[in-house]
């Protein structure tokens, strides 16, 4: 196990590899990928239990991340080889031909860690229901995770999933909503608002909870509290506030960095504001 | 010859969908990681008794098909082996992205049974009788694409997708027609059934078409014509090496099947031909044209898709040798 401020320590230098893989890339998310980057550290570090060596799809007995906003993939390719899923010196390899690595995760080149392609929004929590009902049907206790952003809660899919989850009591599934409030075009909020995104979820018949998706000790002790609720008949959902651009002054706070790769000048100014702490790839 | 005669001696009506429920249902006796989801249609598509028998393993997905291809998808990831079930027109059109990300380039071992397919789907018309359906499926790569022509295949396929690993498209339909391959033929996946051998022409039906081509090789052979009639249940991969060999032999061809034009099987084989043996060939299937409401048997005459339409098109194609 590790301490929160090791987690932290870790959590910079996940930031670091998102910056340099975009910046090598010359393309890529880092927005959304630098928002999320503390609950993904607080997942692979110290939430799920999970066999990062032995990577098996079908992971039986296992805790299972489904990443349905597929566009931060930067930061979730960093945490699996960081948790050990595969080489660090892969992560160079971000977006180019040939790579392992593609611009939304894919399980068409093999690559552990990845149990289903996302990029296209509003699939992974249909997705992430089917495990858990496996899992249901299997004997197996584990838990599922499912990430989405908030932009993506646009989609019709997410309603449906919502729906059908809450009509088979699906109670081993803890969804993430990534609630910064940007999107591509501008704030969510401009683009089609969400509105009371507590009372839409809780009228879907979801029990509803809220953390600081940029502060580790509110992550894990939040997670903690909503894994007592696991069993209850019930999908839980937690609307977690971060910031798109956490870590880097400049991309903070906007959507204009959603889906741009920083030049030379920007990245060096970006590095300066994250500590190497446990190596770059 | 054998097979044909054998199909003669079977005079039965029934319908492809029930052929897809009683194997399904057997199927979950057999295999505990056998699932099935449907579409608010559980008694359209024959999974009734599988739901009552399986309740556990049956989920009602509502009138969401979207969720339904997806949720599928996720069962997969602990071994099970979904088989979905809604009318054709819902099970790839409204729902492509998802079978595109979710099953096909993930490569899930999702089975996406459509019932209803085509004209055949009768009286509610062109919104629910989609034509597109088997080209949305084959241009996706990983996808098999199967399209059985009657209810003894159509229980024989259902089974050899279940043993098969992969994403699948089971094509089938609504109402009863000829019951006519024998019941112990085997069904295997991507292996063409030559059902009548003829040295003058190629045949090549699929689905409902498949019955209308055994009679129109009858029809040929009382002008003297000596018709190759070939069943391609299997849409893709196809069955490259006994399509070649019969063209080989009969230097022409004709195909025929309930779906458009532009992405079916004729363009399958005729892109084959060009590929590796130019020959004639004529198309049996719908020329670019929505549905409409009538019944079945109405619309296959109004559309083309008859037994006098293929003799017509082997009469054509010969001449074009």
């Amino acid at each position: 196990m590790h301490t929160v401020h090791e987690l932290e320590r870790i959590a910079s230098q996940v930031r670091r590899d998102i910056i340099r893989m975009i910046h090598d890339a010359k393309s890529g998310h880092p927005g959304g990928s630098l928002g999320c980057t503390d609950l993904l550290v607080a997942l692979y570090f110290d939430i799920l239990n999970h066999n990062p060596g032995d990577f098996s799809m079908d992971g039986i007995d296992e805790d299972i991340f489904v990443l349905s906003n597929g566009h931060i993939s930067p930061a979730f390719y960093s945490v699996l080889a960081r948790s050990g899923y595969f080489q660090l010196k892969e992560l160079s390899t971000f977006r180019k031909i040939n790579t392992r690595l593609q611009g939304h995760p894919s399980t068409n080149e093999g690559l552990p860690g990845i149990r289903i392609a996302t990029g296209s929004l509003g699939q992974g929590l249909s997705v992430a229901i089917g495990v858990a009902l496996a899992k249901k049907l299997n004997g197996d206790d584990s838990i599922v995770y499912c990430l989405l952003g908030d932009g993506e809660l646009q989609e019709g899919q997410i309603w449906e999933a919502a729906m059908f989850a809450a009509d088979k009591k699906l109670d081993n599934i803890i969804v993430i909503v990534d609630y910064n409030g940007q999107q591509i075009d501008g704030p969510v909020k401009d683009v089609i608002n969400l509105g009371d995104l507590r009372a839409k979820w809780e009228a879907f018949d979801w029990q509803v909870f809220e953390m600081n998706g940029n502060n580790i000790k509110d992550i894990l002790e939040t997670i903690g509290t909503v894994k007592e609720e696991i069993g209850n008949r019930k999908p839980l959902v937690i609307l977690m506030k971060t910031e798109m651009g956490q870590g880097v002054n400049f991309m903070m706070g906007s959507h204009l960095w959603h889906g741009v790769a920083p030049d030379d000048e920007q990245t060096r100014v970006a590095l300066s504001q994250l500590e190497e702490t446990i190596g770059d790839y | 010859m054998e097979l044909v005669m054998k199909a003669f001696s079977i005079r039965e009506y029934k319908d492809t969908r029930s052929g897809f429920g009683e194997a399904l249902l057997e199927l979950g006796r057999e295999n505990k990681n056998v699932v099935a989801l449907c579409a608010d249609l559980t008694g359209s598509l024959k999974m009734d008794k599988f739901a009552m028998e399986f309740p556990d393993r049956f989920y009602q997905a509502g009138i969401a098909e979207a969720n339904m291809i997806s949720v599928a998808a996720g069962l997969t990831i602990g071994g099970k082996i979904p088989f979905t079930g809604t009318f054709a027109n819902f099970s790839t059109g409204r729902v492509y992205d998802q079978i595109r990300q979710s099953v096909a380039y993930s490569q899930k071992n999702v089975k996406i049974c459509a019932s209803h397919a085509g004209l055949t789907l009768g009286e509610d018309g062109a919104s629910h009788q989609i034509l597109e359906d088997i080209g949305l499926m084959k241009i996706l790569p990983n996808m098999t694409v199967i399209n059985p022509c009657d209810f003894n295949q159509t229980k024989a396929a259902t089974f050899a997708i279940a043993e098969y690993y992969g994403p699948v498209y089971l094509r089938f339909g609504r109402p009863k027609m000829p019951n006519f391959m024998p019941d112990d033929v085997p069904f295997e996946i991507g292996k063409a059934i030559t059902l009548k051998e003829g040295s003058d022409v190629s045949i090549f039906a699929t689905g409902h078409l498949v019955w209308k081509a055994v009679e129109a090789g009858m029809k040929l052979a009382e002008q003297g014509i000596d018709a190759e009639v070939i069943n391609i249940h299997t849409i893709k991969p196809l069955d490259e090496e006994v399509i070649l060999k019969s063209v080989f032999k009969t230097g022409c061809a004709v195909t025929a099947e309930e779906h458009e034009i532009n992405g079916g099987l004729g363009d399958s084989i005729a892109q084959l031909l060009v590929r590796k043996l130019p020959a004639p060939v004529e198309m049996i299937a719908v020329l670019d044209k929505f549905g409409e409401s009538g019944n079945p048997g109405e619309l296959m005459i109004k559309y083309g898709l008859d037994t006098p339409n293929i003799v017509d098109a082997a009469l054509k194609t010969i001449k074009r040798k």
